[in-house]
């Protein structure tokens, strides 16, 4: 019985990385109807930030996440002006192509430079020991970390101006046109942000497992098992779905081998799809 | 029109040139390499062995046959650790790039793509880095295996667990490929022989970074050994996760990763795994013919800066083997060094060689013996030591 909740308490942690990830893929399909493929490379980017932050200029691990977060925006900001600035509002299909591209692209290059060998960022924080089964202090740190920009968030989306344009440019684009705000800036910017936080949850998870230039594809795909169960473009939910996912794992592997974890997530992905189009945490979407 | 002419005929001059410049006195050899995919560790070890072996050979002035020098010249692409790529780049090295001999790719998924290939124009090819014996069993006529075959990998760890702690819960965790699986099916079946106890048994996907939840199972089965892994990422990640989560294992061997010296980088994550080896530096055969493996382990390191582990010393003696071969044919005719490969039985840096001429088994490597190699302190830093077997130790176990 410890070991099943031990295993949920580990899934709930590494859930709401996932979480994380998973806010900045439903903040940009919410607010500009972009299904953003380069989220994968936005991870990685973050991956290799804290790598070159941690061991080249010798920043401590956890001080790389601000600086990954203004890396992120940067680069995302430019990859909505070279890549998704002309096919929003227009047909999926092509903002889908064109982020593919931008994907490949960006990896491309990445593996160019870096190669696909692993790379490792050893964080040593003394781990949290219950019954013989111990939590690392990543982990721990990791999902404090999570939750923590996750409220940043919030407060940005709610009590701020920019997060009100960006509401009101998510709920109608041209009534906030009418209304005076500038659009396109916003949508770079809320493509920028939702790059910024595929990127930190990338430095997140570099803290607590190796990676290669290839690793984003994996929780890119989760991402999207996430962003499902919490409603497009809903970045609360977003959360919640991250952290039940993360549960989900957790009871599942101690009762199964362990390779049958993702048949179970995309068994419920299919799921949520057919019962609950708008996300089992529908219920959170903000308005 | 007449420009066009003359550039017509220089470049049929130049072809014919080039090609009996290429025909005449090189030793064409192909073969894929992994530098890109998770097998690039490894794989880049394996292809650095071959390196050396040309370099120091040309550098002599290359293969003596028949009275003629011939240079080594390699045909090698990337393969991306993929079975497509492997089975498209090895029919352009036969075909296109027409190479006399071939050597395998690393790992034993792919030189079953490749030895399709390379059976299918009955050209010979000398694998090194594939351990998995099914290969071998398919009835071939020119495969040569130079490591060691699967099922002897984890023998020793469980023959050395079962002195130290006769009533210990072995935890088998593997990866889900050829290779991992093959060892680990012969293990299963020796530790149930040795009379050990098997508290877990699962595989894990090739793609799991997160080995949380599997290591929370072998802590709920309460486990004192643990045997398995994979190959290099997979394995690293492990080892690191273990030490993480405290697992409180007596007794962790993985498949290949420790056997990088890149393993190293782990720090005291390392110290106490063990790793069944086909070969480590301080190991003193007396070879028939080449370096001793201290002569080799020098050059290795003087040229690339880091010791070798085994699948650079793969690399090299399958380059030896093959040149030995061909020495003693003195020709480079297929059939003739093909005769002289399956009747050797011959020692080497890397240990002794004798393949099967079983046609059921055809290149199975009859002659080699593995090491078992840890990780231990010394002067607080992880090094190497040979373990086991008790003949070939440099230290005592770890427990």
């Amino acid at each position: 019985m410890t070991g099943v909740i031990a295993s949920i308490i580990d899934g709930v942690l590494v859930g709401a990385v996932y979480g994380l990830a998973a806010m900045g893929l439903t903040l940009i399909w919410g607010v500009m109807n972009v299904i953003n493929l380069t989220h994968g490379a936005m991870i990685v980017l973050g991956m290799f930030a804290l790598y070159f932050l941690a061991s080249a200029v010798g920043l401590p691990p956890y001080g790389a996440v601000p600086v990954t977060i203004v890396i992120g925006f940067v680069v995302g900001v430019l990859v909505y002006w070279i890549a998704v600035h002309r096919v929003v509002g227009r047909a999926h299909l092509m903002s889908l192509l064109s982020t593919f591209s931008m994907n490949m692209v960006l990896i491309g290059l990445g593996t160019a430079l870096f190669s696909t060998s692993p790379y490792n960022v050893p964080v040593p924080l003394p781990g949290v020991t219950w019954e013989g089964y111990t939590f690392t202090g990543t982990h721990i740190m990791a999902a404090i970390l999570a939750l923590l920009i996750a409220g940043l968030l919030y407060l940005l989306l709610y009590r701020t101006r920019v997060g009100k344009a960006i509401r009101a440019v998510a709920d109608n684009r041209e009534a906030a046109e009418l209304n005076g705000i500038p659009t396109t800036q916003v949508l770079s910017f809320a493509f920028g942000l939702g790059a910024a936080l595929a990127s930190v949850s990338g430095t997140l998870i570099a803290t607590l497992f190796p990676f290669t230039v290839l690793s984003g594809g994996a929780y890119e795909l989760k991402s999207f098992v996430v962003t499902v169960l919490g409603g497009l473009g809903n970045p609360a939910g977003a959360l919640m779905g991250g952290v039940a996912l993360g549960l989900i794992e957790g009871i599942a592997t101690p009762f199964m081998p362990v390779s049958w974890t993702p048949i179970i997530e995309f068994l419920l992905f299919i799921a949520v799809l057919i019962l609950f189009p708008r996300g089992i945490f529908a219920f959170t979407r903000f308005s | 029109m007449t420009i066009n002419r003359l550039i017509l005929v220089a470049a049929a001059a130049l072809l014919t040139f080039s090609q009996t410049a290429a025909a005449d006195d090189t030793l064409t050899i192909g073969f894929t390499v992994s530098r890109t995919g998770k097998l690039n560790n490894d794989s880049i070890a394996q292809m650095r062995g071959f390196e050396l072996w040309r370099d120091e050979l040309n550098a002599k002035g290359g293969v003596a046959a028949g009275g003629k020098q011939y240079k080594v010249n390699f045909v090698s692409y990337d393969d991306e650790s993929a079975n497509a790529r492997v089975q498209q780049l090895y029919t352009r090295i036969i075909n296109q790039d027409k190479a006399q001999f071939l050597f395998s790719p690393y790992s034993s998924g792919l030189v079953a793509t490749a030895a399709i290939v390379s059976e299918q124009y009955g050209r010979i090819m000398l694998t090194t880095g594939a351990a998995e014996e099914k290969t071998y069993k398919l009835g071939n006529k020119n495969l040569f295996q130079v490591y060691s075959s699967a099922d002897l990998y984890l023998a020793g760890a469980i023959q050395a667990v079962k002195e130290l702690n006769p009533k210990a819960e072995v935890a088998l965790v593997y990866k889900d490929d050829p290779f991992s699986k093959a060892v680990l099916q012969s293990a299963r079946k020796q530790v149930t022989e040795a009379g050990l106890k098997t508290a877990l048994d699962e595989a894990y996907s090739p793609e799991t970074t997160d080995f949380g939840p599997i290591i929370n199972k072998v802590i709920s089965a309460k486990a004192d050994v643990l045997l398995g892994g994979g190959h290099y990422p997979d394995g690293a990640t492990l080892a690191r996760q273990l030490y993480d989560h405290k697992a409180g294992l007596k007794w962790v061997t993985l498949l290949v990763a420790p056997d990088s010296p890149n393993f190293a980088t782990l720090g005291d994550a390392a110290v106490g795994v063990s790793v069944p080896s086909q070969w480590e530096p301080q190991v003193s055969f007396k070879p028939d013919f080449g370096p001793t493996a201290a002569e080799f382990t020098q050059r290795f390191q003087a040229k690339y800066g880091i010791e070798p582990g085994y699948h650079a010393a793969g690399g090299y003696a399958a380059g030896l083997l093959l040149q030995h071969a061909i020495e003693q044919a003195g020709t480079l005719d297929q059939v003739k060094v093909a005769d002289i490969l399956n009747k050797m039985d011959v020692t080497t840096m890397f240990g002794r060689t004798k393949f099967s001429t079983n046609p059921k088994e055809h290149g199975l490597q009859m002659g080699h013996e593995m090491v078992i190699a840890q990780w231990q302190k010394k002067d607080a830093k992880p090094v190497k030591e040979v373990i086991w077997p008790k003949t070939a130790k440099t230290s005592d176990i770890l427990y």
